[in-house]
């Protein structure tokens, strides 16, 4: 009921956003009413999660398709997803609040957010397919009409137009997918596909195209290409939700498909997505250490995000199709738990990027610098969120990559060969992309937030309006608070993933709360609860003993100049210096990374400058070949164009009588 | 007069019609083209009038008559003087040769038959040759559509296609008259406008070739 009323608002609120007009206040009252919304939807998703497992009643609305009303049911996977989207979107409309004020074209943004978040949930509640994908639709071109909000800038058109081109095949993918689990009769409500039976060929198809459809959304290499490009264009807060959010929609479509409806996925098939998620998530954080842009690095790393999760589900499905189910279990508990967690981290620094953006007008790390100064509350909470996003205990993320590392050392009991040489290796890849990661943060805070101004814009930094303040730090806590309880969260998990494998499990089932004990007391645990008390502990110990035993005498010395007298700010280490190593030591072989020095000629008193080339392997390999097909063959259709009369009239003719002659020849038969 | 004799006359009739079909390509001269079509014409309109006779379907006279005025007499005449009028040369030009066309008709012949016999194994004898006949026609109007350059000799493809349809309506049974009229006045209504079409054609660019006409499209780039 909550639901259903949170849901109306939100369309009444698009079209309340188109009548906003140019006073503030409409925006400001659109986006809280938004956040009202979401709240009441994220209260609707946690009294769900807080029932024992089990499905809600099914709604059928007469609506849709005339021989097909429409299906919705919340059961425990909508309702946490619901709770991750919800957590988000709420942040991000009380972020919206304050921001929409600095946004060049407000107008461009209000109608469409409300639409936006209304698709997200619609795709968490449908029941049938057709709702499904309608509801993916609404999503898709909502979030394309954001990004399309600073339309003027030609590099934001070409996103947008690389993301639609994305969207629909994905959609596309997905259709045929439904369409397969349907069969002949079109049965396309969700129970009638789960009680369906797929043959060997379609039940393969179906996770391909799974694969395709919800990877393409989700950003898994090499189908990431729009991220980067759209995530960036939008405005923050949509950039955050995106990035966020959107992507987790996308994965709780793959695993809709590939654990409920589709039910008995090969083994084969986890080991395929645990290798994609492990390439995915090198690759991903590869690239973001290249970047110079503070939103397409953060885009990037939700690559990188997105395939440590999809190891966790490839895991998954490699145990539960081997009838480890147990260890199938802890797996997707370790990627779901992934997907809260970032959820929740990137919505931080996508927001925090948006504050950054606000303050300075500048995205380019070289001339940020020194903000936590002058941003003191997002420069705490981008702080922790880039603590949490390096997995650093004690930390939300850090227990998220913990259980999958846990789940991963599990592999080699899998009865495949296959199974026990992979997993480690995707165990070492998800390794190196743990502590790129955490490189890649540092490099991110480091540039952005610390260090002396870079720039004019970067000292005249100014504080943002309260609510974008507020609802950081509210993320931050979030981060710290989730990494606090791990027991908790991984027996709300537990519930969702019991319906999905078949078997009641509870992380913390050998020692108890507060000690998560994946596999056996003997062989790891964590507790984050008695960590963060111990830390605590330790911080008042130490604030105690120097207050006690320390002096306040007032002493006054230089500070620190880290070797430089009299420096200016273009001395200090930069993005490009930090991201030098890296770049040599992992991306001269991927992405023929290759730096030159243009010397001017003697005489000419231009400055020497040091050039970098880096070649992206996937867009100019796949793409850019897709591209040139396309004209390839574009070309060829054109000369259609240009035919006389007699050449038009003699194609229809053969195309007449080629099809006579199949009919003859048919008929023979 | 049997059953047998009634058949025969009807084939030959229809045989008939596909032979003119079978000169028209073969024609080199313009006039004889249009001579060949009106013999065309009169040997579909003999068609409709047996059809008439043995089916005793007195409507299939109207058709017979509408042939015989409008597509052996009216429709010549006009394109007659419309060649006379406009000064076209008087050369039939041919986008494949002569022979090659006829061999490609003979083949979609066969075709035709191939195809026909078999689909209708069910029906009326009668109707089975007639039909296999007249899509030999049809075909064979396209042919002449495609492998002519002049617009006039399209304009007699086009109208020699006509005929085959007609000859395939009249064939079967139970074909209402109104189908026939209506095709018969669209085909005369193609003729005033493919008339009026050359006067203007030929005021703007002085010629009718379609090759010359090329050159004026406007989405040429």
């Amino acid at each position: 009921m909550l639901i259903a009323a949170a849901l109306s608002a939100l369309l009444a609120l698009a079209v309340l956003g188109v009548a906003t007009g140019a006073e503030m206040w409409r925006h400001r009252l659109v986006y809280l009413c938004c956040m009202i919304a979401s709240l009441a939807l994220l209260a609707g998703g946690i009294k769900h999660l807080g029932q024992t497992p089990g499905t809600g009643p099914a709604i059928i609305l007469p609506i849709g398709l005339p021989w097909m009303a429409a299906h919705f049911r919340l059961d425990n996977l909508s309702a946490l997803f619901m709770v991750v989207v919800n957590l988000a979107t709420a942040a991000a409309s009380a972020y919206g609040i304050g921001y929409c004020s600095h946004l060049p074209e407000p107008r461009r943004v209000t109608p469409f957010y409300p639409l936006f978040l209304f698709g997200m949930n619609a795709v968490l509640i449908a029941d049938d397919a057709f709702m499904f994908l309608v509801a993916w639709e609404f999503m898709s071109l909502s979030s394309w009409l954001l990004v399309l909000a600073d339309h003027k800038n030609a590099e934001n058109r070409h996103a947008a137009f690389v993301y639609l081109v994305m969207a629909c095949f994905g959609t596309f993918c997905l259709l045929t997918c439904f369409g397969l689990m349907a069969g002949g009769e079109g049965a396309y409500s969700f129970p009638a596909m789960r009680a369906a039976k797929l043959d060997g060929v379609s039940g393969f198809l179906v996770v391909l195209l799974a694969l395709l459809g919800a990877g393409s959304k989700a950003g898994l290499v090499p189908l990431h290409a729009w991220l980067p490009l759209a995530h960036p264009a939008a405005p923050s807060h949509v950039s955050a939700l995106m990035s966020g959010v959107m992507t987790k929609v996308a994965l709780y479509g793959l695993i809709r498909i590939l654990f409920d409806l589709h039910g008995e996925v090969n083994w084969a098939w986890g080991a395929v997505i645990m290798v994609v998620g492990g390439i995915t998530a090198v690759l991903g954080v590869l690239y973001a250490i290249l970047q110079d842009d503070l939103k397409k690095l953060l885009a990037y790393s939700t690559v990188e995000n997105i395939g440590v999760a999809v190891i966790g589900l490839g895991l998954a499905i490699a145990f539960k199709g081997s009838g480890e189910k147990t260890l199938a279990a802890l797996a997707l508990v370790a990627g779901l738990y992934h997907i809260v967690n970032h959820s929740i981290f990137k919505t931080l620094w996508f927001l925090s990027a948006g504050a950054v953006i606000t303050a300075t007008g500048e995205r380019d790390l070289g001339k940020l610098g020194g903000l936590t100064k002058r941003m003191p509350w997002n420069g705490v909470a981008a702080l922790v969120g880039a603590i949490a996003i390096s997995a650093l205990p004690p930390l939300n993320g850090f227990v998220s990559e913990w259980l999958i590392f846990q789940s991963l050392f599990k592999g080699p009991s899998l009865p495949h060969w296959a199974m026990k040489f992979g997993v480690p290796v995707v165990g070492a890849m998800l390794a190196l992309a743990a502590a790129l990661a955490a490189a890649c943060f540092v490099r991110a805070y480091g540039i952005a937030f610390l260090g002396r101004p870079r720039s004019r814009a970067a000292a005249e930094a100014h504080q943002v309006p309260v609510s974008m303040r507020l609802t950081v730090a509210f993320l931050a806590v979030m981060c710290v608070v989730l990494g606090a309880i791990p027991v908790t969260i991984t027996d709300a998990l537990s519930h969702v993933v019991t319906p999905l494998t078949g078997v009641q499990f509870a992380v913390s089932a050998d020692l108890g709360w507060p000690w998560l004990s994946p596999v056996s007391s003997t062989r790891g645990s964590y507790s984050g609860t008695v960590l963060v008390m111990t830390g605590v502990g330790l911080c008042i110990i130490t604030l105690l003993l120097a207050r006690l035993l320390g002096t306040s005498r007032l002493r006054r010395a230089d500070a620190w100049d880290c070797g430089h007298k009299e420096s200016i700010p273009q001395s200090q280490y930069t993005g490009q210096s930090f991201a030098q190593p890296l770049r040599r030591v992992f991306c001269a072989s991927i992405f023929a990374a290759r730096e030159s020095v243009d010397m001017p000629d003697p005489g000419d008193n231009r400055p020497a400058e040091l050039k970098v080339r880096v070649i992206d392997p996937i867009w100019v390999g796949l793409y850019a070949g897709i591209g040139r097909g396309v004209d390839f063959i574009a070309d060829l259709v054109n000369r259609i164009q240009y035919l006389t009369v007699r050449r038009y009239l003699l194609m229809m003719f053969a195309t007449l009588v080629l099809m006579l002659l199949v009919v003859a020849v048919r008929q023979s038969q | 007069m049997g059953a047998q004799i009634s058949y025969d006359i009807a084939h030959l009739i229809g045989a008939t019609v596909l032979m003119a079909g079978f000169q028209l390509l073969y024609q080199r001269r313009l006039f004889a083209v249009l001579n060949t079509f009106a013999f065309q014409a009169l040997a579909l309109a003999a068609a409709a009038a047996w059809q008439a006779n043995i089916q005793h379907a007195p409507h299939l006279y109207v058709t017979a008559g509408i042939a015989l005025v409008f597509k052996a007499i009216i429709v010549p005449i006009a394109l007659h003087w419309l060649v006379e009028q406009l000064g076209i040369h008087k050369n039939v030009e041919t986008a494949m040769s002569i022979g090659w066309t006829m061999m490609a008709g003979v083949a979609l012949v066969a075709l035709s038959i191939l195809l026909v016999l078999p689909v209708t194994a069910g029906a009326a004898a009668l109707t089975r040759e007639s039909l296999a006949l007249a899509m030999s026609v049809v075909l064979l109007g396209l042919l002449m559509m495609i492998t002519r350059r002049n617009a006039v000799t399209q304009v007699v493809g086009f109208m020699a296609l006509e005929n085959g349809l007609i000859l395939a309506a009249v064939s079967a049974k139970g074909m209402p008259l109104v189908v026939e009229i209506s095709v018969a006045f669209s085909v005369l209504v193609a003729m005033t406008l493919f008339g009026i079409f050359f006067f203007r054609i030929r005021e703007r660019f002085d010629t009718l070739e379609l090759a010359d006409l090329e050159t004026h499209r406007g989405d040429r780039q």
